[in-house]
Parts: C-alpha cells; structure tokens; sequence
C-alpha cells in the first residue's frame, strides 16, 4: 500500500507510456505489415523477392537490436531526429519516437506473415471469382480477398498485440520511461522487490488479458462461414 | 504456397509478362534509388570508410567480443530450451491432468507466465537473486535470463504439448487402455511420443524464439551477442557497422533453425501421409516467434 501512495502517479504514467507505445506502434505496423503482406503476394516478382526479404530480415532480429539500432544507428550515427530539435523534451520525443519506429518495423513482419496465412484461408473459389468478373490484381486483392483475409486473422492478429504489449518494455533500452524502466528504478530504492514484481505483473495481466478475450471473441463473431 | 496464391492473378499473357517486367524494373528502379540514398548518407557520415569496417576481419575483435557474446547467446539459448522442454511436459501435462487442482495450478502458472513481459520477469528475478544471494555474483545475470526463458517459452511449450496430445486421434488413448495401461503409461509410453513428434517443428520455432529473446539479457546486463557488439562500438567508435554485423549474426543463425523446422514439418508432413497422425505446422505459434522479442 506504501508502494502505492509512493509511486501512484509515476505508475500511471508509466502505464499510459506502455499504452501509447502500443496503440502507436500497433498502427504503424498494421500499414507496414499490410503492404508487405500485399507485395508477397503481388505478380510482380521484384516486390515479392523485396517482402521475403523484409520479412526474413526483421523476424530473425532481436528486439533489442532493432530498438538500439534506432537510437544509436539512425539517430547518434546518421543523425535522423524524429522531433524537433529545439524542443525543451526533445530527447524524451526524439527516443519515444525512434521507439514507435522501431517496434512498428518489427511487429510488421509478423503482421505480414500472418495476413498471407489469412490470406491463403480465402477459398480459391473467391479470387477465381473476382478474376472470371475481370477484376485485376488490385482489385481481386483490396475488395475480395482482404477483407476476408483480416477478418480470418482476427485471432492471430490479437496475439500479435499481445506480443507487442510485452515488448514495449524493450523501450527502456533506448530510455522511454515505460513500465519496465520504473521497475528497475522502484526495484533499486526499495527493499519490496516481491511486492515490486507483483505489482507490475499485474499490471501486464490486466493490459493483455482482455485484449486476448476481446480479439477471442471477435474472432469468433467475425469469422468468415 | 505459390499455388494458393497464383490464384490472385491469371497467368499472365505476353501483355501481361511485358507489364509485370515493367513493373519489377520500377520497382527495381525505386529500390535501388532508395540503396543509393542511404549509401549516399552512410558515406557521408563517413560509415563506410575502411576503417569502420577493418575490425571485423581482425581476428582480436571475434575472440575479444564477438565470439564470446555469439557463445553468451548460445548458452543462455540451449539452457533455457532444455529446462523449457522440461517444465512444459510437466505443465503441458499437468493442463491434461483429471485432476481439477492440478489443472487449475499449471493452467494459472501457465497463463500468467505467457502474459507477463519476459523482460518483466528478468529483471525481477534478477533483483531477487542478487537480494538472497542465490547465485555466485558472475551467474546473476546469466541465471536471471535462463529462468526468465524458462518460465515463459515453458508455458509456451506447454501449450504446444498440450495441443498435440489433444490433436492425436482419441483411439490411441482407449487401445492403451484396453491393454491395461496405466495414466501414467499411457502419456509417458503412447501419446506423449507422439505428441512431441508432431510438435516437433512448433518446438524447433520455439528454439528460435529464446534465441532471439536471450537478447533482452542485454537489459540487465548480460554479455550476450547484442551486447558484444555495442562493446565493440564503444570501443572502435563504429556503433552502426557492428550493429549491422551482429544482426547478420542472429539473422543468418536463427534462418538455419527455422530452415530446420520448414524441412522437418515437410518429412512428418509426407510421413503422415503414410503412417496417419498428425502434424502441427511450426506456423501455427508463430504468436510464439512473436510472443516476446
């Protein structure tokens, strides 16, 4: 209870900070991973050959790597800033951006795999359809097959989430001041490392349990019969 | 996978061909472009001079860093696998178990250990490790992130084991029966053979996954392959190019393994269709090689 009257606000805080990571990132995975997932299955053979790639490259590379890649590659390397620089919070932005960046491009690998797998759940019957109306690739793919693609995908795609929810934490390598980062600093000056470790545990089990019911159960109420 | 989805678009004609080539030249064109403004940039921040790169093929950089870091890794990979497959029979069939307690327990232990992040849990162990003194000073880190992988790619392998003994056909259970079996014989001589064969390919993908994981080491200061690599930064002063080498480390390591998982699940797959039984496509965790770092 101490812990709490104590550190209240900073939780909050820090919380909210693993929140927007992942509703960010989300996003930016979800447009990432679509046209990845788009070009791998595309005619075109230059783009697919670019999307295996991509998809090869970022599966197989640690989190950690790809977030300290963001910060001392492309920003204290390359100089790419996310934020302006003449910002008072300029490296706090700078960071949480390079943050988004980063986890987006990863999470977007996985988002593409598991849309071509919805995608390939379409019956063939579906896209033989759409061709025999004349529809082109463009067309076949973005009024036809995706759509029933997301909606088989639903349940993988919460798992994603859920992943993405509990990677956040790497944040705290490049310095964003999420959930992991306060633990680490709350573990350091206080002598309740079990009541510590409950509490941010419980915090995870409350962030990704009703996700993982709620893409549970919207799997089930949008599946394609 | 071709077939399934050549279906998108018709073959194509000569038209079509001569429109495609078009279009994989442009997207050639607008790849190739997008190369060259980054070599542009990297040259101009002087990334590809001769001196950035020169120490990878000095042999003092592998043996100082790189190859410790490549072993820290690997270790902490092979140690957490093996408990891992451990705790996840036993979990894996604890979920099975007709005993409602003891269901209840793995399913709790499971769950919550699936739902906190893996970097949540290291850093808490770790703290406790070093508060009680549980482990030499050195190990602290190294024990923090081998239980950590445990704890979470264990309940991940119990589910999978739990998926493949549910997936195997109820006849195998009632013949062993039938025979006098006991429960316990039953598992551990009938249907758990089985089940790890299936799960084989999910389990190799899983491999992957602590693999990659062992990383997160990094954050409580463990000197695994990502961390070797930024000491070698911090040592030449070329963050950037030790970075790119580290990830064309792990990247070509953790190909291999699912190279492997791919051709195993194809054997079982073209087995199957002699023997019957079932296969698990190793995609179908892939929340696992997404389930943490």
């Amino acid at each position: 209870m101490n812990l709490l009257s104590k550190y209240g606000d900073q939780l909050v805080d820090a919380f909210i900070m693993t929140i927007k990571l992942t509703v960010l990132s989300a996003i930016g995975a979800l447009i990432i991973g679509t046209i990845i997932a788009a070009m791998r299955v595309s005619p075109i053979p230059v783009a697919r050959a670019i999307a295996t790639a991509y998809v090869t490259v970022f599966r197989n590379t640690p989190l950690t790597l790809i977030i300290l890649f963001t910060s001392f590659g492309l920003y204290q390397t390359m100089g790419v800033a996310l934020a302006p620089d003449d910002s008072p919070t300029f490296l706090a932005d700078n960071n949480f951006r390079l943050a988004i960046l980063g986890l987006s491009v990863y999470t977007a690998s996985f988002v593409a795999e598991s849309l071509r797998s919805g995608i390939n759940t379409v019956p063939v019957g579906q896209a033989e359809a759409g061709r025999s109306l004349g529809m082109t690739f463009t067309q076949n793919i973005t009024i036809v097959v995706l759509p029933q693609a997301f909606r088989a995908v639903i349940g993988p795609l919460g798992s994603v989430l859920i992943a993405l929810t509990k990677n956040t934490t790497i944040a705290s390598v490049i310095g964003v001041a999420e959930a992991s980062l306060l633990m680490k600093t709350m573990i350091e000056n206080e002598a309740a490392i079990f009541a510590v470790g409950g509490l941010f545990a419980l915090g995870f089990v409350i962030l990704t349990l009703p996700t993982g019911l709620l893409f549970g159960y919207l799997s089930k109420r949008l599946a394609v019969k | 996978m071709s077939n399934a989805v050549a279906v998108l678009y018709d073959v194509p004609g000569p038209k079509a061909k001569a429109r495609y080539r078009v279009l994989s030249g442009v997207v050639l064109l607008i790849s190739l472009g997008i190369a060259f403004l980054i070599y542009l940039a990297l040259d101009s921040k002087g990334q590809l001079t001769a001196a950035k790169w020169e120490p990878f093929v000095t042999s003092s950089t592998w043996t100082t860093y790189l190859l410790p870091g490549i072993q820290g890794t690997l270790v902490a990979a092979a140690l957490s696998i093996v408990f891992a497959l451990v705790l996840g029979a036993i979990l894996g069939i604890g979920r099975l178990s007709e005993h409602r307690a003891v269901r209840a327990v793995s399913g709790v232990f499971v769950e919550l250990f699936r739902a906190v992040p893996v970097l949540i849990l290291m850093i808490f162990l770790y703290a406790v490790y070093a508060e009680y003194e549980v482990f030499k000073v050195r190990y602290l880190a190294l024990a923090a992130v081998v239980t950590g992988l445990t704890l979470y790619n264990g309940s991940v392998i119990a589910e999978i084991v739990r998926a493949g003994v549910n997936s195997l056909p109820k006849g195998q259970t009632e013949a062993a029966s039938a025979l006098g079996m006991r429960k316990g014989q039953v598992m551990r001589i009938v249907l758990l053979p089985q089940a790890v064969t299936a799960m084989l390919p999910a389990i190799i993908s899983q491999m992957v996954v602590a693999l990659k994981d062992s990383a997160l080491g990094y954050l409580i200061g463990y000197v695994e392959v990502v961390r070797a690599g930024q000491q070698v930064g911090a040592f030449y002063g070329n963050y950037l190019p030790s970075l790119i080498i580290v990830a064309v480390i792990m990247i070509v390591i953790n190909s291999l393994l699912t190279k492997l998982a791919t051709v195993v699940e194809g054997r079982m797959r073209q087995k199957k269709r002699k023997t019957g039984g079932t296969v698990v496509p190793a995609q179908d965790f892939g929340g696992g090689p997404a389930g943490a770092a």
